[in-house]
C-alpha cells in the first residue's frame, strides 16, 4: 500500500488570536435555520460551537464565478485525507483555494457526511420522517430568497464543522460522539470573495446534534 | 447478431493508437459481439445470449448511455489495475443524480460491494451492485484533473500523440455530461469502480496499487432510467509514475426490475426504501 499524505488529516489543534471585540460581525445563528452571506477575500470568519456537538452545514461558492463552489472531493483529494484541521486547504471545483483552516480548537471535521434532506431521510430511518425539517430545506429556502442564481444543482457535499465521520480500515462509515464541545471554534480565512451558506442542522434522527439542535455564533474580521 | 467467434483480447488492436480501416460502405452495421472477447469467468451468471450490446473502452476513454430502468451493465477489467471513473444523473429529471454522502451515509459504508445501491440526492436507489468479484470499488470520489494529470506524468497531446495522448477522468466525464446539456457545476463526485482507496486512523488515504486483476466484474442494474458517463483514465490518487490507462469491457442487456425478493433490497432496510421510492417514479 502506498500512502498520498500530502497534509496529514491528523487532529491539529490551534487556538486563535484574535480578539471577538475587534470583529466586524458578531451574530447568532439560530438553531435549525439557514444563513447567507457574504465574506471578502482576506476576512477571516470564525463559527463557534456555542453547546457543543452542534453540526454547521457549510458549502462555499465564489462571488464572481456561482459555478466555483467547494468541492469536497478535490479537497480531500490533494491534502490526502478525509479529515479537516488547521492548515486544511477547502478548495473548489477547480482545485483552487478557497479558504484555509487558520485555528481550530475542536480538531477534526467532516467531509463525507453531507447535509440530511426530507429525501434522505426517508431512505435512513423511516417514509414517515420525510415532514421533518432538513438542511436541504434550509439551503433551499435561502436560495430561493436570496435568488442570486443559485439552485439545488448547487448543493453540492458540504462540511459539516464539529461532526466526527470516521472511516474504518474495512472500509466502514461511522458517525461517532463529536470530538467537539461548549465554546470550541474552527476559523478560517477566505482566500477569494465567498457566498457563505449555512445550516444550523436540525436533525433529530441521529446523534449528530446529540438530538438537541443548538444555536452557534459567526464572526468576522476583516485582514489586519 | 452474429456469434462468430472473435480473436482473443491480446490480438486486439488499441482503437486509441491503431487506425482502423472503415468498413465497406455495403457493410452491415458493425456491432462486433465484444463480450466474446472477455475472459470468460468475467462472465459468471450472465446469460449471453439476452446481450443488448457490449463494448471495449480503451484505457483513458470516456463515453456515456442512457440506460433504462431494468436494464443491466456487467463491467469488466481487461487489465490488470484498471478504474473507471462513473456518474450517474436521472435521465427524465437530470437535476437528481448520484449522491455519494447520501448512499454512504445511508448504507454505513465507504466502499461499495454486491448488495450496496447507489442512490441519488432524492432517497431514491439509481442503480444497484448485482454482482461483484472483488468486494471493494472506491466511492470516495477522487477524479483526475489536468493539473494533477501533468504533475505526475507530463504532457502528452493530440498534436504529438494523436488518441494515445493522455485523457483526465474529468475532462472526459465533462465531454460527456456536456453532450446532455450538463456543465461543470453538475459534475458530481464519482465512483471508481475497480479502484480501492482505505482510510487510516489519521484520516490519510491508502490507495490499493493492481487491486483488480483482468477478469474481475462488477455489475449494476439501473434501478431508474439513467444517464451514465465513464471514464477509463487512471484514478487520481493511483501513485504508479507512468500514465497507462486500462481496458474495460461492458455488456449490456435487460435484467428487469428489482423483484420483491431482491437481495439489494434485502440487504439493508435502507436500501428497501430507496428502491421503494424509486418504484413510486413507475407505477
Amino acid at each position: 500500500m502506498n500512502t498520498v499524505q500530502h497534509t496529514p488529516a491528523a487532529i491539529r489543534i490551534q487556538e486563535s488570536g484574535l480578539d471577538p471585540v475587534t470583529a466586524v460581525s458578531d451574530q447568532r445563528h439560530a438553531a435549525g435555520e439557514p444563513i447567507l452571506f457574504k465574506l471578502d477575500k482576506g476576512q477571516t470568519l470564525r463559527i463557534v460551537d456555542l453547546e457543543g456537538n452542534q453540526a454547521a452545514d457549510v458549502i462555499f461558492y465564489n462571488r464572481d464565478d456561482l459555478a466555483e463552489h467547494y468541492s469536497a472531493t478535490d479537497t480531500i483529494q490533494r491534502q490526502g485525507g478525509i479529515y479537516l484541521t488547521t492548515g486544511s486547504v477547502l478548495r473548489s471545483n477547480d482545485a483552487r483555494p478557497m479558504l484555509t483552516i487558520v485555528a481550530d480548537t475542536c480538531g477534526r471535521h467532516d467531509t463525507l457526511g453531507g447535509h440530511c434532506a426530507a429525501e434522505s431521510n426517508t431512505v435512513r430511518y423511516a417514509l414517515q420522517k420525510k415532514f421533518m425539517h432538513s438542511c436541504r430545506d434550509n439551503y433551499l429556502i435561502a436560495l430561493q430568497h436570496a435568488d442570486i442564481g443559485l439552485t439545488k444543482r448547487d448543493l453540492v457535499p458540504n462540511i459539516n464543522f464539529f461532526m466526527n465521520v470516521p472511516v474504518t480500515q474495512d472500509g466502514d462509515l461511522k458517525f461517532d460522539d463529536g470530538v467537539s464541545g461548549p465554546g470550541k471554534y474552527v476559523e478560517m480565512r477566505a482566500e477569494m470573495n465567498l457566498w457563505v451558506l449555512i445550516s444550523n442542522c436540525p436533525q433529530l434522527n441521529n446523534p449528530c446534534n446529540a438530538y438537541n439542535p443548538t444555536p452557534t455564533q459567526l464572526l468576522i474580521w476583516n485582514p489586519a | 447478431m452474429t456469434t462468430t467467434a472473435l480473436p482473443p483480447i491480446s490480438e486486439l488492436s488499441d482503437p486509441l493508437t491503431t487506425v482502423l480501416p472503415n468498413p465497406s460502405q455495403a457493410a452491415p452495421v458493425d456491432a462486433p459481439t465484444f463480450w466474446q472477447r472477455f475472459p470468460s469467468p468475467s462472465l459468471a451468471g450472465v446469460d449471453t445470449s439476452h446481450t443488448m450490446w457490449s463494448d471495449i473502452l480503451p484505457g483513458g476513454s470516456h463515453w456515456s448511455w442512457r440506460m433504462p430502468r431494468g436494464s443491466a451493465i456487467r463491467f469488466v477489467a481487461l487489465d490488470a489495475g484498471a478504474n473507471l471513473s462513473l456518474v450517474m444523473y436521472n435521465a427524465m429529471e437530470k437535476l437528481e443524480r448520484y449522491n455519494m454522502p447520501d448512499s454512504l451515509k445511508a448504507q454505513h459504508t465507504a466502499h461499495y460491494s454486491k448488495g450496496h445501491v447507489l442512490m441519488s440526492d432524492m432517497g431514491r436507489a439509481m442503480a444497484s451492485v448485482t454482482a461483484d468479484s472483488l468486494g471493494w470499488h472506491d466511492p470516495l470520489g477522487a477524479l483526475l484533473d489536468n493539473e494533477v494529470m501533468t504533475e505526475k506524468y507530463g504532457e502528452k497531446r493530440y498534436g504529438d500523440a494523436r488518441n494515445a495522448m493522455h485523457r483526465s477522468g474529468k475532462d472526459g466525464l465533462l465531454i460527456e455530461i456536456g453532450k446532455y446539456g450538463l456543465t461543470r457545476r453538475d459534475l458530481i463526485a464519482p465512483v471508481n469502480l475497480f479502484s480501492k482507496v482505505s482510510v487510516d486512523e489519521q484520516g490519510c488515504f491508502a490507495f490499493a496499487p493492481d487491486h483488480s486483476q483482468a477478469g474481475d466484474f462488477v455489475e449494476l442494474r439501473f434501478d431508474m432510467d439513467v444517464i451514465l458517463a465513464v471514464s477509463s483514465a487512471p484514478h487520481a490518487l493511483d501513485p504508479h509514475p507512468v500514465y497507462a490507462p486500462k481496458k474495460v469491457g461492458l455488456l449490456a442487456w435487460r435484467c428487469g426490475a428489482a423483484p420483491a425478493n431482491d437481495a439489494c433490497r434485502g440487504f439493508r432496510p435502507e436500501n428497501a426504501r430507496a428502491l421503494h421510492n424509486t418504484d413510486m417514479l413507475y407505477l
